[in-house]
Parts: structure tokens; C-alpha cells; sequence
């Protein structure tokens, strides 16, 4: 069942023109002039119940409009959506209880007040009944081991400890549907494991439908078993993770260690990606030369160690990709 | 149902509340501008012939304006201006209550916690201290009997609901203009003259008075003074306090409207 139904979906911002100068701020007080930029050009997509998707694009392709339609914040140009059954923007505030938003940039916790209290807060914004909510919380609490945090304002919190406050608040009420818009942007590593450990948990434990748009693809490789990508206000990929990854490159890839320095390797299909010391990394067109080959034909002729077949670097497709497609930064 | 609403006024209250250098500032700031003030009135009475108030009454109308002088809309509530700069307007959005009710829920927290403690300080010095030392003749005298108590207590109430509605006013030409400059350029000067802040309204000249008494602002200091002067008092005062519940009724609908309608167009910045 589709629990987030897009379809056609436009925003045009309007933003005024501002001529350079003195001279042209004063005419710009009498008439403004506007400009229109097109985020969002007919976008579709469905989305069902318990998926995990990454929404993923280059800077300003469209993903924080798509993500600000579909929480009911921003109202859209024209197409249509759904989401359990509600408009976003026209049933906004039955819409808003059901859902849980992180934007990543922004804090939606109270800055001066202590953790647990911006807790208590969003208890009674959202009516969530007292002995569940201390249930959630005190789940949530350890899951993300927050224990030691709660007594401290949320200004004094580092932005990986904020960040993990964050995604809790957003679940305090029990969502079913949880958009995530860049949750891992500036943490460190251990902060962002955290992050991904809690997202993929709340998605197989408890079902929650999660929509993610992130630009660290290690991300999206722990997470995400679909991939959307958007460019320039329009869809270009909605597929598997794993069907998109072997669309954008064909090739697949061997390590090879060698007893003694890597050598050069002349085999018609196959092209050498990276050499360091003894291990070299090739690519090969399956349709041209098949694995097993391909292996046989390195032992046949070279002092092989070991040899193991890989998957290219997510970041490496993901680039090939928006190269492929002209949608680089708009 | 006034679940979210009453939390975050508590919430707001309290962390207002602990801004006590604010409070100490602005109540030394507040003391110095009254004493200048009764300074000035009593040259004035002194030449007078005739005044519309007596000096007494007058005395008491400039302590309790300078004890509710947060009752002005002096500007919209900085929390809202500063999330309309960043964004963080979006996060409102998210949360599942109705917009008007939410801001004027902050709004009201923010009103009462500047004003508590600097109102409890004002009457401590102006009503105890002042008398105690000998300047009774310029402090702030008590009204005349515990009626006159209650009706101003409902009259501060009414002007602490009204003087709410008129924030989240200046709060929506916030949200629309993007910028709180416009909106606080404005609110200042007129509210503070047309409050009776600057001089009592009865000073006004004689035929605008009973207009002046009409329109909303006169509900944030001009009603409940008289009311506490014995000015106002009987059917009078439950009159006078009638017309600031329908202000406080009209400001509050034409509110609701005009934050549905901007905060359904304001586009969120950034992200
Ligand atoms: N409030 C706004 N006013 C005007 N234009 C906007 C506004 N918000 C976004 N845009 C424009 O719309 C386009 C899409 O922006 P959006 O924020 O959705 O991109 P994004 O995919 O989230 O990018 P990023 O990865 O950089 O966060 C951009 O060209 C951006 O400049
Ligand atoms: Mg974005």
C-alpha cells in the first residue's frame, strides 16, 4: 500500500530582483521586479509502507522543496499529493501529527531549554499519553544514549550530540513516517553511525517509513534498498539501490593481490582501475569476459594471492551519474 | 485541547522569568523615566489652574504605567522575528496546533514575564517604599476599596489578552515582510501615545477624548488606571473592560485570519 503518493508535483519560487546599486534599490522600492525559479518541474513518486528510500540529488536539485511539500509546510505550484490519505498543506495540522521531520541544519528544540524539558514540550504539543510517551522516551533515550545529555541546554550540545536529540524529538510522538533531510550533515563518524543505526532500526524494528536525503552516500549505501534521484526539478533514477548501481556502471570490478609488485595485465575487456603495491583493481564488461574467465586468465598467467570481486564506490556512481546526466549544480 | 497551548505559555513564562538582569535593568530604567515624569507633573499642577486629573491620580496613572509598560506592543516577539530570519519558521509548521493560537499562547508568556516582576518591584517602591520614607506625596496611592481591587485586576487581565493580540499582529507583518524593522518602527510610537503611555489620555484635548477611549490602545493602560484611580468604577468599569474583551475579541479574529493567510504564502527560507 502506498503511503506517499506524488504526482506532477511543481513549485515556482518567486524571488525579487534586486538591481545593483543605490540607484537600483530605490527603483526597486517603487516596482519590484521578479524572478522565477522552478524547483520542482512535474515530480512523481509512490512510496509504500516500512520502505527506506534515499532521495538523493546534487545541491539545489529539489530535495528540501519535495521534503517541505510533503510535511505540510510549503504549498506546491500544482500536481498533486498524498500522504495516508491527506493533503500536506490542506489538512496540515492532522497531517503534522502523524509525521516526524529532521532538517539537518535546523534545530526544532527549544535553544535555551534543557533537553528533556523540550521533551516534556513536545509530550503535550503532540497529546502523547504520559506512561507511553515515558516509554518512548526512555526507549529512544537509550538507543541513542542520550542519558547524559538531557539535563543540558540544547545551545551547549555539540551539533552530533544535538543531532541525535533531534531525531529523537521527531519520534517522540510514534510516527509512522519520518523525513530525515540531510540528518548527518557535519558529524563525525561514530556520530553518524549512531545516526544510521537508530534510522535503520526505527525503519526494520518498527516499520517506520523513512525518507532520507543525505549527500554522504555511505549513508544511503547502510540505509537505502531504493534510491529516487533528482536533478533540476525533475526525477532521472527511481529504482533498487542495486539496479541503479549496475545501470550507471556496467563494469564490475576484481582486486587482485600479487606475490611481488602488481603487473600489467593485457586481457581484451579488461581496464586497470587502481594499482597499490602488490593489489591491483580492474574493471571488466561481464558482457565481453565473465568472472570465472576472467580469474583463471590472471592465474593462468600471474603469481595470484587473492582475489576478490567488488562493488564500485557508491560516490563513484552516484558522480558518473549526474555527469551522465548534465545535472550538476543548478 | 488547551494542552499545547498551555504548556508552551508555561514553558516561555518560566524561561523569560529567568532573564533577571532584563528585568532589573529595565525596572531602574523604568523607575528613573516615572520619578522624571512625577518631576515634571508636579511643576506642572503647581501652575495649573485647572487639570482634567488630580495630581494624585495623575501620580498613580505614571507608576503603574511605568510598572505595565510591557503592556505596549513596542515591537513583535523577538523569538518569532528571529526564526522568520532564519527558517526556523519552518519547525512552527511541523507542529500539529493552530498558528494563532500558538503565538499567542508565546506571546502572552512573554507579556506576563517581563511584566511580573518589574510590576511586583514598581509596587514595592512606588506603594510601600516611597510612603515609608516620606515622598508619599509622589508615590502611588491604593484605591479606594477592595472593589475597586477586583475591577482592576480584571482590567489587567484584559489588557494583558489584548496587548497579547496586538504582538502577534506586528508577529504576522513580521512573517510577511521577512524582516522585523518595518513592523517595529511603527508599533512604538503609536502605541505608546495612543495608550495614554506618554500622557495620561485625559490630557488629550477635550473633544478627542471620548475617541481616544475607543480604540484598542487606550485598553493597555488608560482603562485599568482609571479603574484603579476609582475614575472608572461600578458599571462604568465592567463597561470599560467589555470594550477591551471586544477589542480583544476583534484583534483576535482579524489575527487568526491574517497569520492563516501569510503563513500559508511565507515561503521558508533556506535548506
Ligand atoms: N525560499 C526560496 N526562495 C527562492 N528560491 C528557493 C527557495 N528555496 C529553494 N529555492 C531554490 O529552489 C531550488 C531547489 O532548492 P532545494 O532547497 O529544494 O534544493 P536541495 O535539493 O535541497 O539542495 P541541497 O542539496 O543544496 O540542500 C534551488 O535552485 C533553490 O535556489
Ligand atoms: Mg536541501
Amino acid at each position: 500500500m502506498a503511503q506517499v503518493v506524488v504526482e506532477g508535483l511543481r513549485k515556482t519560487y518567486r524571488v525579487a530582483v534586486r538591481e545593483p546599486g543605490a540607484w537600483g534599490a530605490i527603483r526597486g522600492l517603487a516596482r519590484r521586479r521578479w524572478r522565477e525559479i522552478e524547483a520542482l518541474a512535474g515530480v512523481s513518486f509512490a512510496i509504500g509502507t516500512g520502505e527506506l528510500v534515499g532521495f538523493i540529488g546534487p545541491n539545489g536539485a529539489g530535495k528540501s522543496t519535495t521534503i517541505k511539500i510533503l510535511s505540510g509546510i510549503l504549498r506546491p505550484s500544482g500536481g498533486a499529493c498524498e500522504v495516508d490519505g491527506l493533503v500536506p498543506w490542506r489538512d496540515r495540522i492532522r497531517h503534522v501529527a502523524r509525521i516526524g521531520v529532521v532538517f539537518g541544519q535546523r534545530t526544532q528544540l527549544w535553544w535555551d531549554l534543557p533537553v528533556i524539558d523540550g521533551f516534556d514540550l513536545l509530550r503535550d504539543i503532540y497529546r502523547v499519553d504520559p506512561a507511553r510517551y515515558r516509554r518512548t522516551r526512555d526507549e529512544l533515550v537509550g538507543l541513542m544514549r542520550l542519558g547524559p545529555l538531557l539535563d543540558q541546554p540544547v545551545r551547549q550540545l555539540s551539533l552530533g550530540q544535538r543531532m541525535r536529540c533531534e531525531i529523537a524529538a521527531a519520534m517522540l510522538h510514534e510516527p509512522r513516517l519520518l523525513f530525515l533531510d540531510e540528518p548527518t550533515i557535519g558529524l563525525d563518524a561514530p556520530a553518524k553511525l549512531a545516526v544510521r543505526e537508530l534510522v535503520g532500526t526505527l525503519n526494520r524494528e518498527r516499520g517506520v517509513t523513512v525518507v532520507l536525503t543525505t549527500h554522504d552516500m555511505q549513508d544511503i549505501e547502510a540505509l537505502a534498498r531504493r534510491v529516487i534521484v533528482i536533478g533540476k526539478g525533475v526525477i532521472l533514477a527511481d529504482e533498487p539501490l542495486d539496479a541503479f548501481r549496475a545501470g550507471v556502471l556496467a563494469e564490475r570490478r576484481v582486486v587482485a593481490d600479487f606475490a611481488g609488485e602488481a603487473p600489467r595485465i593485457a586481457i581484451p575487456g579488461v581496464e586497470e582501475r587502481a594499482r597499490e603495491g602488490r593489489s591491483l583493481e580492474l574493471a571488466f564488461d561481464p558482457a565481453r569476459i565473465a568472472a570465472p574467465a576472467l580469474i583463471a586468465a590472471i592465474a593462468a598467467d600471474y603469481p595470484l594471492e587473492d582475489i576478490r570481486v567488488v562493488q564500485p564506490q557508491i560516490e563513484e556512481v552516484i558522480a558518473r551519474f549526474y555527469d551522465l546526466h548534465g545535472a550538476g549544480e543548478a | 485541547m488547551l494542552r499545547p497551548y498551555l504548556a508552551v505559555l508555561s514553558a516561555r513564562f518560566q524561561l523569560v522569568l529567568q532573564y533577571r538582569a532584563a528585568a532589573l535593568a529595565g525596572f531602574a530604567t523604568q523607575c528613573w523615566w516615572g520619578g522624571m515624569k512625577v518631576l515634571i507633573y508636579s511643576a506642572f499642577y503647581a501652575g495649573a489652574r485647572a487639570a482634567p486629573m488630580s495630581f494624585a491620580h495623575t501620580v498613580s496613572y505614571t507608576w503603574l504605567g511605568q510598572a505595565f509598560l510591557m503592556f505596549l506592543p513596542w515591537y513583535a516577539d523577538p523569538e518569532v522575528a528571529d526564526m522568520v530570519r532564519t527558517g526556523a519558521v519552518a519547525y512552527e509548521r511541523l507542529r500539529p496546533v493552530d498558528a494563532w493560537g500558538w503565538w499567542y499562547a508565546r506571546a502572552l508568556a512573554w507579556t506576563a514575564a517581563r511584566i511580573a516582576p518589574r510590576a511586583g518591584l514598581m509596587f514595592v517602591t512606588a506603594a510601600v517604599i516611597m510612603p515609608l520614607v516620606g515622598l508619599g506625596r509622589w508615590g502611588l496611592r491604593l484605591p479606594a476599596d477592595g472593589a475597586a481591587v477586583a475591577l482592576f485586576c480584571a482590567a489587567i487581565l484584559a489588557a494583558a489578552l489584548l496587548s497579547a493580540t496586538m504582538t502577534v499582529l506586528l508577529n504576522v507583518v513580521v512573517a510577511a515582510s521577512l524582516t522585523d524593522r518595518g513592523a517595529n518602527a511603527f508599533a512604538a510610537p503609536i502605541s505608546i501615545v495612543l495608550s495614554g503611555s506618554l500622557v495620561p489620555l485625559a490630557f488629550f484635548p477635550h473633544a478627542f477624548v471620548p475617541f481616544l477611549r475607543l480604540q484598542p490602545f487606550a485598553g493597555l493602560i488608560d482603562t485599568p488606571f482609571r479603574v484603579w484611580n476609582g475614575e472608572l468604577a461600578g458599571l462604568n468599569a465592567v463597561g470599560a473592560i467589555g470594550l477591551q474583551l471586544a477589542w480583544t475579541l476583534v484583534l483576535g479574529i482579524l489575527g487568526r485570519c491574517a497569520v492563516e493567510s501569510v503563513m500559508s504564502r511565507v515561503q521558508v527560507q533556506g535548506g
